[in-house]
């Protein structure tokens, strides 16, 4: 009972479901240069996601190269089809067909959802999932209503409801003393999973990172030549500048 | 007129009139010495379309324009051609900049009247050029195949159907080339985008240029500077366009590429006006998004658009709202050209319509909810009230005498 008061104790995102309004997002701070996080989501993606979601627009070399894993590496942990080769597009080997009959709509590709739905969407999204018993795969979502895919990291995670519960909402100042409310319509965890709260937030933080490196490869090159450019800029308008004080001299 | 037979230039002179062409258009062109900020968004315009074309070319490249290919080859272009993703960014950014520089040019031909007599036919080129560049943007927004490329063109498309007596339905399947948006509709745009009308453009681009270098240029102040000339018949307020509004206009072309490369560098997708984030979900003809959005740049009529409760009375609202910028030169009864000398109405009418123009690009961004669509009507009938009241507050009001020399120069 204990345990169970301490995890409702700390209750991730606490949502306030406005009726008919959009949910509130939790910020994701994506950090494209911490290679770390991108190959530990790499790695999550791979293992968790990549049955059903394809990245077909990206290729293995490139994530390599880009996330600084060696070739050996990447073909033996992260390329579970034998037939790929390392500079083959990460499609996926599930039908059109057969998704349809398993899931109702066939899993999108991920290649650009960061891009489609933003980082924010995608790291509340992954942690808001709740048991649902009126859905086909038990659970539904918080932020994307009714949604036909199952909590594939429920093991990760444990098991999440939705209603009443007692929320942190601050610390009392003299006993260092957790204060809560009672909150509505909010999510707790019933169960713990394999993982605790803050390393399970941490692993999603980590996909959402590679999902966001995965939308736009180029995004960190882009900004670091962006300030050359700029630069480059700069000085030359030194010269343009007076060149064209020069000659307005005689303008009267 | 070649001067110097034995030289090389003297030889394709007689020839080929290169010197007297770069003279007439350039060295001895005279324009007025007191251009300001304004004057630098027509030469930013052509630089713009100099960077679409050449941008375009080499994304043609590797661009498939086929509905099963499209989508995919964007992506390819992002990833696997070696600076590809700068080329695409070049062109995309590049279109929203376009636009930008094209509004600024034309706000400063409202501001100093520079469509009035005897330019009337430069604004009408203008015009013509605005609205082949609006068919040259929604058709190349069709191309990347996108959710909103789909949509969009969906919707827009579906404007043509609210003509009576069947005419447009069929109209709209000609157009489509199908009973819905497909793969022979991206074809079409394909071909229209970057051959048919990139030349039409760049005709009208030439057609511009000649009839303004055969009236001269507008300034400011509004003044005839071929009025008041020296003993060797040149105007006193003109200076030659080469060198000085060359090395000038390179000012104004260094701190707009500073912007434009920020933009592009930093935030690519325009906070999602430049490139709508929809846009990077594949087309698909069976899930409508929840709201579709034309591009920033045709926000002001979609909002008149939608204004209009009723379907075809809106359309007709959206086309007036272009066509009416083609008659302006007519509605402007002023005695004088430049709002410097107009009266306060004149004045008042302006920077209103200005602001405006802006609040409603964004009302057409926006879903339309009541309150939104309410002062989008009201944005409405301020765009129409400008240019309908305009030739009674232009005849009304007091204007100022105008100098007999150019002000402000430097």
């Amino acid at each position: 009972m204990k345990k169970i008061f301490a995890l409702i104790a700390a209750v991730i995102p606490a949502f306030a479901l406005a009726a008919g309004g959009d949910v509130h997002l939790d910020k994701h701070l994506t950090d494209l240069t911490d290679n770390a996080s991108l190959q530990r989501g790499a790695q999550t993606f791979a293992n968790y996601c990549m049955g059903c979601h394809a990245t077909s627009h990206a290729r293995y070399n490139r994530v390599a190269r880009d996330l600084e894993i060696p070739e050996k590496l990447m073909m033996e942990n992260l390329v579970s089809d034998p037939d790929k080769k390392f500079g083959d597009l990460m499609t996926i080997a599930m039908t059109t067909e057969d998704a349809k009959q398993w899931f109702g709509a066939p899993p999108p590709d991920l290649t650009l959802v960061a891009r489609v739905r933003r980082p924010d969407w995608l790291y509340t999204y992954l942690r808001s999932f709740y048991v649902d018993p009126s859905r086909p795969w038990g659970v539904n979502n918080v932020v994307f209503k009714d949604v036909g895919m199952p909590h594939v990291l429920a093991d990760l995670q444990g098991v999440q409801l939705k209603g009443t519960a007692q929320v942190a909402v601050g610390f009392d100042t003299l006993t260092g003393q957790e204060i809560t409310e009672e909150h509505h319509d909010v999510l707790y965890l019933a169960e713990e999973g394999s993982l605790s709260a803050s390393e399970y937030d941490k692993l999603v933080f980590d996909l959402v990172n590679f999902l966001t490196y995965m939308a736009e490869p180029i995004a960190v090159e882009r900004e670091r030549l962006g300030w050359w450019v700029l630069l480059f800029l700069a000085i030359f308008f030194v010269p343009v500048y007076m060149l064209n004080k020069e000659f307005w001299r005689d303008v009267k | 007129m070649s001067k110097q037979q034995n030289t090389l230039m003297g030889w394709i002179d007689d020839r080929l009139p290169v010197t007297q062409t770069f003279e007439k258009h350039m060295s001895k062109y005279y324009a007025p010495k007191n251009f300001n900020f304004w004057y630098f968004f027509g030469v930013l315009s052509m630089m713009m379309l100099a960077n679409q074309i050449l941008t375009g070319v080499w994304l043609t490249m590797n661009f498939v324009p086929s509905a099963e290919g499209a989508f995919a080859s964007v992506e390819f272009i992002m990833r696997d051609v070696e600076w590809g993703w700068l080329i695409r960014y070049l062109h995309s950014t590049g279109a929203t900049f376009f636009f930008i520089a094209v509004y600024l040019h034309m706000m400063r031909a409202v501001l100093y009247g520079s469509y009035q007599k005897p330019r009337e036919l430069i604004w009408i080129f203008g015009m013509l050029i605005y609205l082949a560049l609006m068919a040259e943007a929604f058709m190349g927004y069709v191309l990347p195949w996108g959710q909103m490329s789909y949509w969009g063109a969906q919707v827009i498309i579906s404007l043509f159907s609210v003509i009576p007596f069947g005419i447009g339905d069929a109209l709209t399947e000609w157009i489509r080339g199908d009973f819905l948006i497909s793969g022979a509709t991206l074809n079409r745009f394909f071909a229209l985008h970057v051959v048919a009308l990139p030349l039409v453009i760049v005709g009208l681009v030439v057609v511009h240029l000649l009839a303004l270098h055969e009236v001269g240029s507008n300034n400011p102040d509004g003044i005839d500077i071929k009025k008041l000339k020296d003993e060797n018949g040149k105007p006193l307020d003109g200076i030659p366009f080469h060198p000085y509004y060359t090395v000038h206009d390179l000012v104004g072309i260094v701190v707009f590429l500073m912007i434009f490369c920020t933009v592009l560098f930093f935030f690519p997708e325009g906070n999602g006006f430049a490139l709508e984030y929809a846009n990077f979900e594949p087309a698909n003809g069976l899930k409508t998004p929840a709201h579709i959005a034309p591009v920033w740049y045709f926000g002001s009529f979609y909002a008149i658009l939608r204004a209009v409760p009723d379907k075809l009375l809106g359309v007709i609202a959206m086309g007036a709202a272009i066509a009416i910028l083609f008659v302006l030169p007519w509605l402007d009864r002023s005695p004088v050209r430049s709002w410097r000398y107009k009266g306060w109405i004149s004045k008042i009418f302006i920077v209103v319509f200005g602001f405006n123009f802006v609040l409603l690009t964004w009302l057409g961004t926006q879903p339309a909810t009541a309150t939104l669509t309410s002062i989008a009507q009201v944005a409405s009938v301020i765009y129409f009230s400008f240019f309908i009241g305009m030739p009674f507050y232009t005849r009304m009001e007091k204007t100022k005498p105008v100098p007999e020399r150019v002000t402000g120069g430097h």
